[in-house]
């Protein structure tokens, strides 16, 4: 492991994406993932560790136009607590609710949660359906730009994401859900607390007289990314949640997924708890 | 040489200047380069909340903290809680109830039952085994720890 030459902790973003610019840089929000995976020897801190905690850009949130934005730096538990997070994206908030503890989520970032790209990181699939997008700002010309991308398209692998090592996640954009949005979270593990997804389920549409339409399904930890389910969100889209549709809906999301076994779950328990959770959250909606 | 870093924070009332390891947790700063051993190291991966202080009044790992990113910070650790009237009240509850077997989770325990009660000053029961979801005892004795916090919620109902 070569030692960290630098520790530099900017106050502005400017100043931030700047360093960033130069190269090598591990940043470093609440320390939650990265102390513990340096720690661990799983990952190596660059030449230069960035604290990025006091970049007032970085935090709160506030409504943008028809979107709510969430800065990187706001910890989980600022999101727990948060009336426009209540109001607009309860099930952001029940995903929030189920992080880790009170010390983790005290000191944890949604940016964090996000850049440490675990595919079972439990606000990435709530995210997903409820269409966020990552912000990312740049400095390549000695100007800040910024670009926004899909979160469904941000992840590449395990702890990998599509985010240029000289660019910095600044927010997430949520946009203000429709008239009969409805969204819910499911995370599966063996103790409430702490404990990392077996699996989890995200589903969200619109309900229009019965009827579904913008369908989101996510899925955590049964892929190396938190993935998008498209075949499951057809058998969803345009439909009326009777018993058949789903069932129809539950085997899809069974057959859509590739789990693997671990140390959490066998790959086929995982499958079967992506069919009757599916299900169970289904029958739930019906039922409301 | 690993890089070292000056930092200067507020611990438990009083402003503190030392120079750290940049890649140290707060929890060997704590114990290693102040001094202060109320604070314990149980599984340094979150998961035990032996190592619970106040960071801001919020309370958090300190295994999991960086040591530098106390610069500027308030930190009130255990040792804090035994002189603060205030935490007079939890302490003597955890003493009558015999929320203690072995010891070693107490100061967390007690740094983040001092943390819920702040934060959720009427708690229950309930609330108060998910505010202490993040500390472990080993010795499994929550049944005494949770009706301290209890009996110490408003000073004692």
């Amino acid at each position: 492991m070569t030692p960290i030459e630098q520790y530099l902790a900017p106050a502005t973003l400017d100043e931030a994406v700047g360093i960033l610019q130069q190269g090598e840089v591990t940043i470093l929000a609440g320390g939650t993932d990265l102390m513990p995976q340096s720690k661990a020897g799983r990952l190596a801190i660059k030449r230069t560790l960035m604290n990025i905690r006091r970049i007032p850009e970085l935090k709160g949130i506030a409504l943008d136009n028809d979107a709510i934005r969430i800065g990187a730096l706001t910890t989980i538990t600022e999101i727990l607590n948060d009336p426009l997070v209540k109001e607009y994206l309860p099930v952001l908030a029940d995903a929030c609710d189920h992080f880790a503890s009170d010390q983790i989520r005290n000191a944890g970032t949604l940016g964090g949660n996000i850049g440490n790209a675990s595919p079972a990181g439990d606000t990435l699939v709530p995210l997903i359906v409820l269409d966020a997008e990552v912000e990312l700002a740049s400095k390549p010309n000695g100007s800040v730009t910024t670009r926004r991308l899909p979160l469904a398209e941000f992840f590449t692998g395990p702890g990998r994401t599509k985010r240029a090592a000289n660019e910095l996640l600044t927010a997430v954009r949520i946009p203000l859900p429709k008239a009969g949005h409805v969204a819910r979270f499911f995370k599966f593990g063996t103790r409430p607390a702490l404990d990392i997804s077996a699996i989890s389920i995200g589903i969200a549409g619109v309900i229009d007289n019965g009827v579904i339409s913008n369908a989101r399904v996510a899925f955590g930890a049964v892929a190396p990314t938190p993935i998008r389910a498209a075949r499951t969100e057809e058998a969803l889209e345009g439909r009326r949640l009777d018993e058949a549709t789903i069932e129809a809906v539950a085997s899809a999301a069974r057959d859509e997924v590739n789990p693997i076994d671990d140390v959490r779950a066998t790959a086929w328990y995982r499958k079967e708890l992506i069919h009757n959770m599916t299900k169970r959250i289904l029958d739930h909606v019906a039922q409301a | 040489m690993s890089l070292k870093h000056d930092i200067g924070f507020t611990l438990n009332g009083v402003k503190k200047r030392v120079t750290v390891d940049v890649g140290m947790t707060a929890l060997d700063m704590l114990r290693d380069v102040v001094g202060l051993t109320g604070t314990k190291y149980g599984c340094g991966e979150g998961e035990c909340g032996a190592c619970t202080i106040q960071v801001d009044g919020l309370s958090m790992n300190s295994c999991l903290m960086f040591a530098v990113d106390c610069d500027g910070r308030d930190l009130v650790t255990i040792e804090g809680l035994a002189a603060d009237p205030r935490a007079d009240a939890l302490r003597e509850a955890f003493v009558e109830h015999g929320a203690v077997q072995c010891g070693f989770c107490t100061p967390g325990m007690v740094v983040q039952a001092a943390h819920l009660l702040a934060t959720h000053p009427d708690a229950d029961a309930e609330t108060i085994k998910r505010g202490i979801e993040g500390n472990l005892c080993r010795c499994t004795g929550y049944k005494k720890i949770v009706d301290a916090i209890e009996s110490a919620c408003c000073g004692g109902k």
